[in-house]
């Protein structure tokens, strides 16, 4: 007898599943009409097969995998990490510091959160256990004179990598976004080309407000990537299929705990495959 | 996938189209409670609570006399709201922290990683002395690189006390010891920064777990972050499972983020919201209103 038909309660339960994922109500109901569409145009039978194509109409919104871009021009690659207060920038930069000089690069740091309580020692610390020169001014001074004084001593100690590490903020803080335009400008006074990679870091367990920072940051100052964190909580991530799709970034990396090792290459299938997992 | 429009925009649309007279009809309710349910999952109200909570609604709704001055729209929204408003804690809720009996008082801090328990810890420690307390910090939190001197330069900053040990040290042991120097100290109130942890790694579970057995805070408070999705009542329900939350601060509600997990986490596990954290500085923390909640919920 078959009984993985298409029925209501297979819809419910789909739609459950995603909205419980933080996929959210425009893209859910977006990808449940569509999903619909395609059992009548392609005699879809069973659930199986509305599954399949769910994951399918996932993946697409995700995108291809992408790894992070070198400057072709300048033989410094700039990377400035931005995003919200606590979702994991400083810790994501650390892991990124320690795969890119696994990988051979010589990479350095720069401290441009001078702003938050012990922000320069935190990066310092992961420079120590990283092997990594960071490049540090006192607490409160200008993060735009931190970046400048990091490019002279990248380039003049010839480091091809340089990552900037910036303050939390919020998107909806007109100084504050001010403040990274003109951080922008002056990575692009030494590196006309660059910075070659501007990564946002969302946490794994922000809910629909992912999509308006996102948004926020990408109009402001550009996104070339985003870094989701804390993917070993119970959280999925959803959000990140309307970040993906709505703004055309891609995923670069996951963050899956709190040890330098703890940072993954984006898979667009194993994404997909972890949000219908049980945990 | 544009973004919802404005819930009593959608409101009006729909009674627009179906036009009830009179008395609200279990039609008109279940199309608007529909979209009612969806503005709410928009918040990052959960799923089960937005059902739970368009159930009670429906039940007030159906057969409401449809008065002059409101629309059919209107009246839904408003009672809407007014449940919003109760189910996170009433016009009367109790945001007071307990202080009563001998010092000193101990407060735990605990929550997800980045969530904002340091800051919270400087922010409480800030508020309680502008009350006559004399707060002491303690630096608990061995594990994230520079935790313990982020909480000392909050402490010196504020010129407020902060217990620490070196690295290596015992979390368990740093919130004893603490107890000790606070009575040193004279110190009214101890508030206890915890490391981030995740609500499912059982080892770091269990070492709030114990910290509560040996110090036996008299608030133990869940601090969330108000951008929290769909796994805000996970957390919150693992927590108060493990350690018994007393009170919860929302954190980061000076951004844009609806707030719909403290909904979720207030229905969920009835522990009040105390504070809401509303900016970086030290000074940046407030009492809840539920009312104010209630309308940002709804993006009113
Ligand atoms: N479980 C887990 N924790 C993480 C992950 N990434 C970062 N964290 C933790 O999240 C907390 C905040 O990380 P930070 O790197 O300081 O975040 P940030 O964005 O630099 O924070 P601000 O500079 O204050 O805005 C720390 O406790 C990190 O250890 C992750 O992938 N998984
Ligand atoms: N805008 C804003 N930022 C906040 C608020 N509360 C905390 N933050 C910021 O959030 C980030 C994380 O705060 P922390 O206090 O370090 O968070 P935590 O929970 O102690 O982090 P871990 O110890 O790593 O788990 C910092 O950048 C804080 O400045 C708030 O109410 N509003
Ligand atoms: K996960
Ligand atoms: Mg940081
Ligand atoms: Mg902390």
């Amino acid at each position: 007898q078959e009984t993985d038909t298409i029925t209501d309660s297979l819809w419910d339960e789909l739609e459950e599943s995603l909205l419980g994922a933080d996929v959210g109500p425009s893209t859910t109901l977006w990808l449940i009409e569509r999903l619909r569409q395609r059992v009548s145009d392609e005699n879809m039978r069973t659930g199986g097969q509305v599954q399949q194509a769910l994951r399918e109409e996932l993946s697409a919104l995700l995108g291809k995998s992408s790894s992070l871009r070198f400057s072709k021009q300048s033989p410094l690659t700039v990377i400035l990490v931005i995003g919200v207060n606590g979702s994991g920038k400083t810790t994501s930069i650390a892991k990124m510091a320690y795969r890119l000089k696994r990988e051979g690069h010589s990479v350095m740091l720069a401290a441009a959160d001078t702003f938050r309580a012990a922000a320069i020692d935190q990066l310092q610390e992961w420079g120590n256990r990283v092997e990594v020169p960071v490049i540090s001014q006192k607490p409160n001074s200008d993060p735009g004179a931190v970046v400048f004084d990091a490019l002279q001593a990248a380039q003049s100690r010839g480091s091809d990598v340089l990552i900037v590490d910036t303050a939390g903020r919020l998107h909806t803080k007109f100084n504050l976004m001010e403040e990274l335009k003109k951080i922008n400008k002056i990575i692009q006074r030494f590196v006309p080309d660059g910075p070659h990679e501007l990564l946002m870091v969302i946490d794994a367990t922000t809910g629909q407000n992912a999509l308006l920072q996102a948004r926020k940051f990408a109009e402001d100052i550009g996104l070339t990537g985003v870094i989701i964190t804390k993917m070993d909580s119970t959280a999925k991530g959803g959000f990140a299929f309307a970040v993906a799709d709505d703004l055309g970034v891609p995923i670069k990396f996951i963050g899956t705990g709190e040890k330098v090792e703890n940072l993954m290459p984006f898979e667009p299938q194993n994404f997909v495959a972890a949000l219908f997992a049980q945990q | 996938m544009a973004m919802f429009e404005n819930l009593s925009k959608r409101l009006e649309g729909i009674f627009n189209n179906l036009g009830g007279q009179g008395k609200l009809t279990e039609d008109d309710v279940n199309a608007a409670l529909r979209e009612v349910r969806l503005a709410l999952i928009e918040a990052d109200v959960n799923l089960k609570v937005a059902r739970q909570f368009v159930d009670r609604v429906k039940e007030k709704a159906i057969g409401a006399d449809v008065m002059g001055s409101l629309s059919p729209a209107q009246q839904v929204l408003s009672i809407v709201n007014d449940e919003l408003v109760e189910f996170l804690g009433g016009e009367g809720v109790n945001n007071k922290l307990d202080l009563n009996g001998a010092p000193p008082h101990i407060i735990m801090l605990v929550g997800l990683q980045g969530s904002g328990k340091t800051t919270s810890a400087a922010k409480l420690a800030n508020y309680l002395r502008k009350q006559g307390q004399r707060p002491l910090m303690v630096a608990a939190d061995m594990y994230r690189p520079a935790a313990v001197n982020q909480l000392k330069s909050l402490g010196r900053q504020l010129s407020i006390p902060v217990y620490s040990e070196p690295m290596g040290a015992d979390p368990v042991n740093i919130c004893v010891n603490s107890l000790d120097f606070a009575r040193e100290q004279a110190c009214s109130v101890v508030i206890l920064d915890t490391a981030g942890r995740l609500n499912i790694d059982e080892r770091m579970m269990s070492e709030v777990v114990t910290i509560r057995e040996r110090v036996r805070p008299q608030e133990i408070l869940l601090v969330a972050d108000a951008m929290t999705g769909q796994e805000a009542v996970r957390v919150a329900d693992d927590f108060n499972k493990a350690v018994s939350l007393t009170g919860m601060i929302l954190t980061k509600m000076d951004g844009d983020a609806r707030g719909g997990a403290a909904l979720s986490i207030r229905t969920v596990t009835g522990v009040p919201v105390k504070f809401m954290g509303v900016g970086e500085k030290t000074d940046a923390l407030e009492p809840f209103y539920p009312d104010r909640l209630a309308s940002r919920i709804l993006g009113m």
